[in-house]
C-alpha cells in the first residue's frame, strides 16, 4: 500500500543572478512500512525535498500526498529528526519528548507516561530527568528520535541525523534505528550523503544527482537485516552505487555487476596519490 | 576640600541612615525604578520578539526603535515635564523611554540568532503559529532576554538618577544634589557609594545568579 507519493515536485531558488533548479520533476512512491533512503552529493536537493515533504517549504510545482491527501503545512504526521537534533535546551530530556505530545493535546500525565515509555525504548529511561547538556551527542540524537517516535508519525523523516556523530556512536545508532523500525513497522524517509549508510539502512535507495536536482538511480537493497556498515554485501553494493554515481549512468541493475568487475574496480584504483611532491 | 576622609563619609552614611533620610530616599528611588523597569520588561521583551519575527513590524517600527535607542533618555525629560508636569509620572516616563528600546533591541538580536531548526522542529511537531512565540521563541531566547534585562536595568537606573538630579523630587538623586547645594562633600560621596552598592548588588546577586542558572541549563557554564 502506498503511504507517501511525490508527484512531479519542482523547486527553484533565485541565486545571485540566475535561477537554480533545486529539484526537477521528482516523482516516487513510498510503500507503507518501507525504509527509503535518499542519497546524493550536497546540493542535489535532498534536504529541500525532505523539507517539502515535511511541509516546511512549498514546492513550485507538483504535490506530496500522504494516503492520497495532499500535504499543505507541517504536522506531527510527518515529524522530522534534524541533523543538529533541534532539541530545546530549556527543557530536560523528558520534557523535550513531551513537547510534541502536549501540542497534540495530551494531558500532562499521559504525555509524561508516554515520554517515559518511548525513552525506555531507546534506552534512555535513566536520564529522563537530566538536562540536555549532560548528554553525549549520540544520546541527544536518541532523544531527538524518541521525541519523534512518541508522536507515532505516518511517515518518519530523518535529515542526516547521524552526520555530526563519531563513527562508533553512529554504528550503534544504525542498529538501533533498524531495530526500532522493524519493531514498529513505521515508514521512514531518510536523507544522507553517505552511500554506505544508505545501503546499511534502506530497503530501497534513491540516488540523487545535482544540477538540476533529480533522481538518478533507484536501487532496491535485498541484504538480510540487521545489517552492519562493515558487512561485505553492504560494502559491495555501496561501492557499485558510488561507482554508478560517478559515471552518471542512468540505468543500473544490481545483477549485471559481476565479481570480476568488482575486483577490477579495486585493482584499477591508482595507489599513487602523489601531488607531484615526490621525485620519480 | 576636594575629598572628605573615608571616616567622614562613613560618619555621614551612619547619620543619614539613622535619621531615616537615606532609607527613605533609597526606597523612593527603588520604587520608581522598579515600576518603570517592570513596564519596560513587560513591553520590551514581546516587542523584541515580534520585531525579530514579523517583517511588517520590523519594517515599520524597526527604524523608530533604533532612532529612540540613539536618544539619551534624559532628552525625554522636557517632553515628559510638559506632558505630566513636575511629578513621579514624568520620571517614570523617562525611565521607560530610556530602558524599553534597549531591552527590545537586545531581545530582537537574540531571537534573530536562534537556530532556525527550533521553530522548524516545533512546527513539524504540530505547534500552532501563535504558540511558537510563547513556547519556543520566548524560552529559547532567555539568554538574550537576560542580556537585555541587564542592559535595560542599567539604562533605567541612569535615567532615574538624571531625572532626580534635574528637579526636586525626593530620592537618591535629590540627596546628591542637596549635598552639592550645602557644599557637603561627604554627603555627595556617601550617596554615590550607596548608588554603587545598589548597582553592585543587582549585578552580582540578582542578575549574576540568573545568568549562572541559564548558562548551566544551556550547557555554557565554565567548568
Amino acid at each position: 500500500m502506498t503511504k507517501l507519493s511525490i508527484r512531479g515536485v519542482e523547486k527553484n531558488f533565485l541565486g545571485q543572478d540566475q535561477r537554480v533548479t533545486a529539484l526537477s520533476s521528482v516523482s516516487f512512491d513510498v510503500e507503507s512500512g518501507e525504509f527509503l533512503v535518499l542519497v546524493g552529493p550536497s546540493g542535489c536537493g535532498k534536504s529541500t525535498l525532505l523539507n517539502i515533504i515535511a511541509g516546511l517549504e512549498k514546492a513550485d510545482a507538483g504535490e506530496v500526498l500522504i494516503d492520497g491527501v495532499p500535504v499543505t503545512k507541517p504536522g506531527p504526521d510527518r515529524a522530522l529528526v534534524f541533523q543538529d537534533g533541534a532539541l530545546f535546551p530549556w527543557l530536560n530530556v523528558r520534557k523535550n519528548v513531551e513537547f510534541g505530545l502536549r501540542q497534540k493535546g495530551l494531558s500532562r500525565r499521559d504525555a509524561s507516561e508516554r515520554a517515559l515509555y518511548v525513552l525506555d525504548q531507546v534506552g534512555l529511561a535513566r536520564v529522563a530527568e537530566s538536562d540536555l547538556y549532560t548528554l553525549s551527542g549520540g544520546m541527544r540524537q536518541r532523544v531527538a528520535i524518541a521525541r519523534v517516535l512518541a508522536l507515532e508519525p505516518e511517515v518518519l523523516l530523518m535529515d542526516e541525523p547521524f552526520s555530526a556523530l563519531d563513527a562508533i556512536t553512529r554504528e550503534d545508532l544504525y542498529v538501533e534505528v533498524q531495530h526500532l523500525w522493524q519493531g514498529r513497522g513505521s515508514t521512514i524517509v531518510f536523507v544522507t550523503h553517505n552511500v554506505r549508510e544508505a545501503v546499511t539502512l534502506g530497503d530501497r535507495v534513491l540516488l540523487m544527482a545535482t544540477d538540476p536536482g533529480r533522481i538518478q538511480i533507484e536501487l532496491p537493497v535485498n541484504i538480510l537485516r540487521p545489517r552492519h556498515i562493515d558487512d561485505v554485501d553492504v560494502a559491495r553494493t555501496a561501492q557499485q552505487l558510488s561507482h554508478a554515481m560517478r559515471r552518471g549512468r542512468e540505468t543500473y541493475s544490481q545483477e549485471n555487476w559481476s565479481n570480476e568487475q568488482f575486483e577490477e574496480s579495486h585493482l584499477l584504483r591508482d595507489l599513487d596519490r602523489s601531488l607531484g611532491d615526490r621525485r620519480q | 576640600m576636594l575629598f572628605p576622609s573615608p571616616w567622614r563619609v562613613a560618619q555621614t552614611l551612619g547619620s543619614d541612615f539613622r535619621d531615616g533620610s537615606l532609607v527613605r530616599a533609597t526606597a523612593i528611588s527603588l520604587r520608581r525604578v522598579l515600576l518603570g523597569y517592570s513596564i519596560s520588561l513587560l513591553v520590551g521583551v514581546p516587542l523584541g520578539i515580534v520585531l525579530a519575527r514579523n517583517k511588517l513590524v520590523e519594517d515599520t517600527l524597526g527604524a523608530l526603535v533604533s532612532a529612540f535607542q540613539s536618544l539619551p533618555s534624559i532628552c525625554w525629560l522636557p517632553l515628559a515635564l510638559l506632558w505630566f508636569g513636575l511629578n513621579d509620572r514624568a520620571i517614570l516616563f523617562v525611565i521607560v523611554a530610556g530602558s524599553l528600546v534597549s531591552i527590545a533591541i537586545a531581545v530582537q538580536d537574540g531571537v534573530k540568532n536562534l537556530p532556525p531548526s527550533y521553530v522548524k522542529a516545533a512546527l513539524t511537531m504540530g505547534t500552532p503559529n501563535w504558540r511558537i512565540y510563547t513556547q519556543v521563541l520566548l524560552p529559547a531566547s532567555l539568554p538574550s532576554v537576560l542580556t537585555g534585562a541587564k542592559l535595560g536595568w542599567g539604562y533605567a537606573w541612569r535615567a532615574l538618577m538624571s531625572g532626580e538630579l534635574l528637579f526636586v523630587s525626593l530620592g537618591l538623586g535629590q540627596m546628591l544634589m542637596q549635598g552639592r547645594e550645602l557644599a557637603d562633600m561627604s554627603q555627595v560621596i556617601a550617596v554615590m557609594a550607596v548608588i554603587m552598592a545598589l548597582g553592585l548588588f543587582t549585578d552580582r546577586v540578582i542578575f549574576g545568579s540568573l545568568e549562572r542558572h541559564v548558562r548551566r541549563r544551556w550547557g555554557l557554564a565554565q567548568t
